[in-house]
């Protein structure tokens, strides 16, 4: 059963194996998780495959457990991950926060599914979009990519983890069960083509590292791990450079704005996204996930329609490229956002430009299909004038 | 007059955090000597402090890891236990004792107390039990003594509390036990065995929290309570463990002593025997 952990090759596999197998191409040592559909596949695979490579999977009592081991595994500096959707993705909502102030490396991956609460097990949806910024308490930025097909279920897995490591914070796989249940061809590149990075550790022996939590010019602190001696106090509550909790409005003001910084710096380093015929486009749709399939289905109708229009599709939903929708602003006539919610990004799109913004929304439950949007796409087109309108959400 | 130092030097120097004096806890509070028993502990079950490794929930009692000068890290409400999973798993070599209190450990985390001790995680629990929520000012817990005043039971608690060794043992941890802080030589005896076994291993102890617990219900101030124990304390290890409820009155013992001491595969020794074995030559190559 021995076998390796880069997989290199052609496959065929479901979108949450794929998942799986980027988890470990990027050289993730340790899962815990609950099973929830519809991500179970993530778990059962690496039940199966991390073993075999020198790492552990535990399967936990519930998420909040889940996420609080991986918290723990990554500060005994395991490459650490779990996998849920929206129930479980609330329940964890605790322990990402914990991730934050601890600056712990750690990659979440939400396969969503029809919400609210216990909504549309086996049906898609993508209604965790704000939940993924915002669900948490406090201030704090999360890193979210939007896989739309079962290769970027495994590319952006990877490079998940090398952002969770390379800022130490939790970064988010934000996909939808479509792109977790389908079946598509899936390449593995070489293992030495395969970028890995690393956290950044202390270049002082034990003993010299006084300010354990005080960063350098990119805010992100050297992380020294439980057991090497460094006898480092790692804190929930507010904290100094030192780890040690302090209440003071001061204290608390820098840590915040260093979390944030730390990610808010390094935007278009992060930010990325894919543009589909917008050079001359006159409306431009935004989708994401599998809605991006559909997306782009819809725009080709629209262009054999004779309409000049284009597709921008997030793949990092946080940080959201507002800079691409504002530049989008001085040449187009209005958005169309098509999502599997009623209207979580385009919100975040009417941040960014006072262009009219039209939704193309079903609640989920299914693929959303390219008939929805392209009514939408013609409305646009035929409506704008080019004037401030409220966002006006699909009937 | 300046104060002159009576003492360069304090036995525990090399494991107290000397910096972060002194602690939050109120006068009368018995976490200090809970602590200064496990510090003594940790210093002489021979294990190197550089492998040890503590883990505090939230509560009055999560502010203990913050003082040893170990790795240390003070986690969210409930979740010491699972966090300290985690730790150990992903380093087996260290030694980590989750210290944290009754309503962290058994209330809000209660679940994942009982899945820890089913699994035999090798991790030491150190439950200091001074039946209140005493950081959010004295409200009740799944400890409080029935018929206890507390802020959120101001007509007496309703309910029946956990027998802690009882659930523990029923869950299947290989090391269970309880005393007071009182007890200072036999904890720091039972906390130095604990550290050096393997398994899921508990340590009950009773702490006063005058202000919480104890004016309500009339035990007095800290030493009063203190006297109560020294009063009521038993000692007896071959005890019937559904006997050992607490209920602080004058008419009920409060027995004492290592209830549970046993050998079965832990947590990793299962792993290795069902997963990895079955996983012919261990990794692949990378």
């Amino acid at each position: 059963m021995k076998r390796r952990r880069v997989l290199t090759g052609r496959h065929f596999l479901l979108g949450d194996v794929a998942c799986a197998e980027g988890a470990l191409a990027a050289g993730c040592t340790f899962f815990a998780g609950y099973p929830i559909t519809p991500s179970t596949e993530i778990a059962e695979r690496l039940a199966l495959r991390l073993p075999e490579v020198g790492g552990h999977y535990i399967q936990m009592e519930d998420e909040l457990a889940s996420m609080a081991a991986v918290v723990g595994a990554s500060w005994a500096g395991a490459k650490a991950m779990t996998a849920t959707s929206g129930p479980g993705f609330s329940l964890m909502m605790e322990n990402l926060g914990l991730a934050v102030m601890m600056e712990a490396p750690c990659v979440v991956v939400d396969i969503q599914r029809g919400s609210p609460s216990t909504g549309l097990p086996t049906l898609t949806g993508q209604g965790d979009v704000m939940q993924a910024k915002w669900g948490s308490h406090g201030d704090y930025e999360i890193v979210a990519y939007a896989p739309s097909t079962c290769q970027e279920m495994f590319d952006l897995t990877v490079r998940a983890f090398n952002v969770a490591e390379r800022f130490r914070n939790p970064v988010v796989i934000l996909a939808d069960e479509v792109v977790g249940h389908m079946t598509e061809r899936v390449v593995i590149p070489p293992e030495e083509a395969i970028e890995r990075w690393e956290r950044p550790r202390p270049t002082v022996p034990p003993g010299e590292l006084l300010f354990p939590f005080a960063a350098d010019g990119d805010l992100v602190p050297p992380m020294p791990h439980a057991g090497e001696g460094y006898r480092v106090y790692v804190e929930s509550l507010t904290h100094d450079e030192r780890g040690y909790p302090v209440m003071s409005p001061e204290v608390h003001d820098q840590l915040v704005r260093r979390l944030n910084e730390k990610i808010r710096r390094a935007y278009h380093q992060l930010v990325d996204y894919d543009l589909v015929e917008t050079e001359d486009a006159e409306v431009v749709v935004i989708a994401y996930g599998s809605t991006a399939r559909s997306a782009h289905r819809a725009v080709r109708l629209a262009r054999k329609e004779g309409m000049r229009v284009g597709l921008l599709r997030p793949i990092t939903l946080w940080p959201f490229p507002g800079h691409v929708v504002e530049e989008l602003s001085a040449r187009v006539r209005a958005f169309v956002v098509a999502e599997l919610n009623l209207g979580q990004v385009a919100r975040e799109v009417e941040r960014f430009t006072d262009r009219p913004v039209y939704g193309a929304n079903h609640a989920g439950g299914r693929m959303m299909p390219p008939e929805l949007i392209l009514p939408r796409i013609e409305e646009a087109y035929r409506d704008a004038q080019g004037s401030r309108r409220r966002y006006t959400p699909a009937r | 007059m300046p104060r002159e130092a009576v003492a360069d030097t304090h036995p525990l120097d090399e494991i107290l955090r000397a910096d972060r004096l002194p602690h939050i806890w109120c006068p009368g509070c018995g976490l200090g000597t809970v602590l200064g028993c496990f510090a003594r502990a940790m210093l002489a079950c021979g294990i190197p402090l550089d492998r040890q490794v503590v883990v505090s929930g939230i509560g009055c009692t999560g502010r203990a890891a913050g003082y040893l000068n170990v790795d240390g890290f003070h986690t969210t409400h409930g979740r010491a236990i699972p966090f300290a999973t985690g730790l150990a798993i992903a380093n087996p070599e260290l030694v980590v004792t989750v210290f944290s209190g009754d309503g962290d450990l058994v209330a809000i985390g209660g679940n994942h107390l009982i899945h820890a001790a089913r699994r035999n995680m090798d991790l030491n629990v150190i439950c200091v039990n001074n039946f209140n929520y005493g950081m959010t000012g004295g409200q009740l817990g799944p400890t409080t003594p029935q018929g206890a005043i507390t802020t959120t039971s101001p007509y007496g608690f309703p309910e029946e509390p956990f027998n802690l060794p009882r659930l523990l043992a029923a869950c299947g941890a290989v090391f269970v036990a309880r005393w007071t802080c009182l007890h200072v030589r036999q904890l720091e005896a039972t906390m130095i065995r604990a550290l050096q076994k393997r398994g899921f291993r508990f340590i009950e102890v009773l702490a006063p929290c005058p202000v919480g617990f104890g004016r309500p219900n009339e035990l007095g101030e800290g030493i009063d309570e203190m006297w109560f124990y020294r009063r009521q304390a038993d000692y007896d290890p071959q005890v019937a463990l559904e006997t050992l409820e607490i209920r602080m009155r004058k008419d009920s013992k409060i027995v004492c002593g290592v209830f549970v001491d046993t050998e079965r595969p832990t947590y990793m020794d299962h792993y290795r025997e069902y997963v990895l074995r079955k996983v012919e030559g261990g990794p692949g190559e990378a």
